[in-house]
């Protein structure tokens, strides 16, 4: 395999970005072209090297780097990353023109473009990256974008819940994705994906290669929508559905699939990994079947048999036979072409007809001839009917199914299910644009060229492609499974085969299909009565887990934080004696400073003002003198400071110490503390334990440290290079401003912060609204 | 506004003084007792003595910006004080040095008047949010 370096692979990252930014100040519409045009760009520039990706050139290009934390960063395109990457730009484009009619004249068109770009540049970041931290950013980037988008309507309290959920699920499966990958880059030595997959071996044989398989499939898990996690996806539908069609079909859900087959090279011989993959896949594939067969409306109809689709991608990377490569990226292709079309017809439908519910639609087909036109060519595909690429696909996974280990339960659930989506794709197509035309809320008629371009493209693409099946697979499928298999792929798509047992399953599953579709009006609504599936699914989980874990957080808070300041302090200084004192009493930190006599200087006799000052705070009748007390103990200090040696010290301390007792006694007018006396006698005793506590730490702390030998190399090498290598006689300002600049700066930015807190909590409150 | 008449007769000369001290304290720092931390708490000690006497509504025309805006500058200059030494390939915050005319000079300054405008909007933003008009 060669490589070459190419800044190409870099454009449709760059374009991507540069398009979000511009996209945020131009007028809405035009947002939407430019988007459309940023991908179509990065379009052409895939493909542009997809010659070069057939004949096995690797493309590379350098991006973010840190070499100081071991991390390669840099792209790479294989046939893999290819697949998704034309898949990305290629279905962007069309939602991006899509959206610009399907929002019109909201004004929120330039919001949604500018959020659709960062997605676009998150998922070619993500399936591009040849480095796991790389992959994790963009990744996270991914469901993040997601978050904004399924909350686009964030008016409505159901878009809202539709979004937290959508993060929660796969942000707590990125964190499990996170670990697994670290695991998986300390075993190997390397944080690059091609380095880990040519370190299979170590990778395989480190003590925590099970841990970390596992919780990379939980990451994939999660964001491709795989049971038991498989319930954000419909609710995610919430979305608009432009975004439902790229990220909630097309691109983001497969990119748990993306990373599976990434990994595949490292993982397929193991039989754990065949194992979870397999069976989850089969159980996803039909529960999304069967769940189906419960919902009328369009888009959770869709999102349904996405779970499907994404079963079944899991189920073939799973399952052992080579040719479940090809069948997975064939199939990967062809799920997206269909599914996103048929997404964005009911868009179409749900946009001119002002309704959704598939029960109430029938006989469009007159009134919207080219809508009714791109749905039965997508439905067509879907259904696996030749000559549609959907069909090749369908018999590949049949074949791969017959060949493998229990094959008769694979083939079984198999034909369930494709059934289930025959009827589906029979709803979607026959019931809503034939038959008996049924009153709708608003006239229809068929939308405009941008919103027709998209549907009528990916579904007639997925003619065309049945038409050439040798095409698609020598120059996508093929090096997509070579890069998923870690070798050179065998990959010969055809449509014909003659007659076989796979003919004759395929002709029986569109019977058993057709016969489920004739009765679908009555299967519904039974199915609906099945009220176990709401009740005891995981989404009823995650409802009371989130439930319970809100509660956990309103008690925490309620206890920690209560609001009085009082309480705070007594906290903060009780944790810092006891630390302090407990760190000194067990690793044996106690000890005296030598004690001499001689040493004595008459001049410590300002010492006197520390206690003095103390006792007078304590014992103080009103606020005002104690503080007035406190301020005696600063000026003692500051004088001591003085006296020994430290003027620059001295002078500091006097101007905080005058400037600290105007401050209090300005705040001391909003505290509702005026006199002695506000204490119970209980909490008078744990104040002044608390106050004798961390008095008795820091003077045994200060002893500890009098009592260690004085180690002056630093001071002496501050003192020596103050002049000679800054240009100044003042260390402390020196050290201040130059040696150790940088911990300047972040103090006066923690100082600014809190300048800034205070200015917003203490904005000055007009006087008739004071009490 | 305060009671005293020689308060808020004195209060504008006081406030002028501690700013011209602070300056002088700000400039010596490099050599002597004094920086950019103490000549902030000096200049903001004058500005609270003004606002004592004349009010919080005086002590901000006389700031002539919010008080949080001198932070915000104060971190900008702190901030660009480090970017020339990065000309030279040398890390970020390494202070350049020029002599004219004998006359030491170096991007330390900027930094030390990055510091004193932090504390001096700090202090200052503190107590006008507390004090009365």
């Amino acid at each position: 395999m060669t490589m070459v370096h190419t800044p190409l692979l870099l454009l449709p990252l760059a374009l991507a970005a540069a398009a979000a930014i511009a996209a945020g100040f131009l007028r809405p519409r035009l947002a939407a072209f430019v988007g459309c045009g940023a991908a179509a760009a990065g379009f052409a520039a895939y493909l542009a090297m997809a010659g070069g990706v057939a004949e096995g050139v690797r493309a590379t290009a350098p991006l973010l780097a840190v070499p100081t934390l071991g991390i390669g960063g840099g792209l790479a395109l294989d046939g893999l990353a290819l697949i998704f990457a034309l898949l990305i730009t290629g279905i962007g484009a069309l939602v991006f023109l899509y959206s610009a009619d399907y929002l019109g004249a909201d004004r929120r068109l330039g919001r949604l473009s500018v959020m659709l770009l960062v997605f676009m540049l998150a998922m070619l970041g993500a399936v591009t990256a040849d480095d796991i931290v790389l992959l994790f950013v963009f990744w996270e980037m991914t469901s993040l974008a997601s978050f904004f988008l399924v909350g686009f309507n964030h008016t409505e309290r159901g878009a809202r819940q539709a979004a937290l959920q959508a993060l929660l699920v796969t942000g707590a499966g990125g964190l499990a994705l996170l670990a697994g990958l670290l695991l998986v880059a300390g075993a190997a030595g390397t944080t690059s994906i091609s380095g880990i997959i040519a370190a299979r071996d170590a990778v395989l044989a480190a003590p925590t290669a099970v841990p970390a398989m596992l919780l990379v499939i939980l990451g994939c898990f999660t964001k491709s929508a795989q049971v038991p996690f498989h319930f954000w996806l419909p609710n995610a539908m919430a979305a608009p559905t432009p975004v439902s069609a790229y990220l909630h079909s097309a691109t983001m859900v497969k990119l748990g699939i993306y990373l599976l087959a990434r990994f595949n090279p490292v993982y397929q011989d193991e039989v754990l990994w065949q194992t979870i993959l397999t069976w989850f896949g089969l159980v996803t594939s039909a529960t999304g079947a069967v769940l189906a067969l419960r919902e009328t409306d369009l888009k959770r109809v869709l999102a349904y048999t996405t779970i499907t689709g994404l079963g079944t991608l899991t189920l073939l990377i799973g399952v052992a036979p080579a040719e479940a490569a090809t069948a997975a990226m064939t199939f990967l292709v062809v799920h997206a072409l269909y599914k996103a079309a048929l997404f964005l017809v009911a868009g179409v439908v749900d946009h001119e007809t002002g309704a959704r519910d598939a029960s109430r639609l029938g006989g469009l087909g007159r009134a919207m001839p080219l809508t009714a036109l791109a749905a039965c060519l997508a439905a067509l595909s879907m259904a696996g009917l030749p000559p549609f690429v959907g069909f090749v696909a369908k018999e590949l996974v049949y074949a791969v199914k017959l060949d493998g280990e229990s094959s008769a339960l694979l083939v079984g659930v198999g034909f369930l299910v494709n059934a289930s989506t025959v009827a589906i794709a029979g709803v979607l197509s026959l019931r809503l644009f034939f038959g008996t035309r049924q009153p709708t809320p608003r006239a229809p008629h068929d939308p405009g060229l941008a919103m027709l371009a998209g549907p009528i493209l990916l579904a007639g693409l997925g003619l065309i492609a049945g038409s050439m099946p040798g095409l698609l697979g020598d120059r996508l499928v093929g090096p997509a499974a070579a890069a998923m298999l870690g070798r050179p792929a065998d990959v010969h798509l055809s449509l014909w085969h003659g007659p076989s047992v796979l003919l004759a399953l395929s002709i029986a599953t569109v019977a058993a299909g057709m016969a489920i579709f004739a009765a679908w009006g009555r299967i519904v609504p039974g199915m609906r009565r099945a009220a176990i599936v709401d009740v005891a699914g995981p989404a009823a989980l995650y409802e009371r887990g989130l439930a319970r874990l809100l509660e956990i957080a309103a008690g925490t808070t309620r206890a920690i934080q209560h609001g009085s300041l009082r309480g705070y302090l007594r906290l903060l200084f009780a944790v810092a004696a006891l630390a302090t004192l407990a760190t000194l009493l067990l690793r044996d930190g106690l000890r005296l400073p030598a004690f001499d006599a001689a040493g004595l200087d008459a001049r410590a006799l300002i010492l006197l003002g520390l206690p003095v000052g103390a006792a007078a705070a304590a014992l103080a009748p009103t606020v005002f003198v104690a503080i007035l007390a406190m301020g005696l103990v600063g000026f003692t200090t500051a004088a001591l400071f003085l006296v020994f040696g430290a003027p620059d010290v001295a002078f500091t301390q006097f101007a905080v110490e005058t400037l600290l007792v105007v401050i209090f006694a300005a705040a001391i007018r909003y505290l509702p503390i005026r006199r002695r006396g506000y204490r119970q006698r209980r909490e008078r005793v744990a104040d002044a334990t608390i106050a004798v506590g961390t008095g008795l730490a820091v003077t045994l702390a200060l002893l500890a440290v009098l009592g260690t030998p004085y180690d002056s190399r630093l001071s002496d090498w501050f003192g020596d290079q103050s002049l000679a290598a800054a240009h100044g006689r003042n260390v402390v300002n020196v050290i201040l401003v130059d040696f150790r600049a940088l911990d300047t700066l972040g103090e006066i930015t923690v100082l600014a912060i809190a300048a800034f807190a205070v200015t917003a909590l203490l904005r000055p409150i007009p006087k008739d609204q004071t009490r | 506004m305060n009671d005293s008449l020689i308060l808020r007769t004195s209060a504008p000369l006081l406030l002028w003084l501690s700013i011209a001290v602070s300056v002088f304290v700000l400039l010596r720092g490099h050599n002597a007792p004094g920086g950019g931390f103490l000549g902030g708490l000096m200049g903001a000690g004058g500005v609270l003595l003004y606002a004592i006497a004349r009010g919080r509504v005086a002590a901000i025309r006389f700031l002539r910006l919010p008080p949080v805006a001198y932070c915000g500058i104060g971190l900008l200059a702190a901030l660009a004080s480090g970017l020339p030494g990065l000309l030279g390939e040398a890390p970020y915050l390494t202070h350049l040095w020029a002599f004219p005319a004998g006359l030491p000079l170096g991007t330390t300054i900027l930094f030390d008047l990055g510091v004193y405008l932090v504390v001096l909007g700090t202090i200052t933003a503190m107590f006008l949010a507390l004090v009365g008009d």
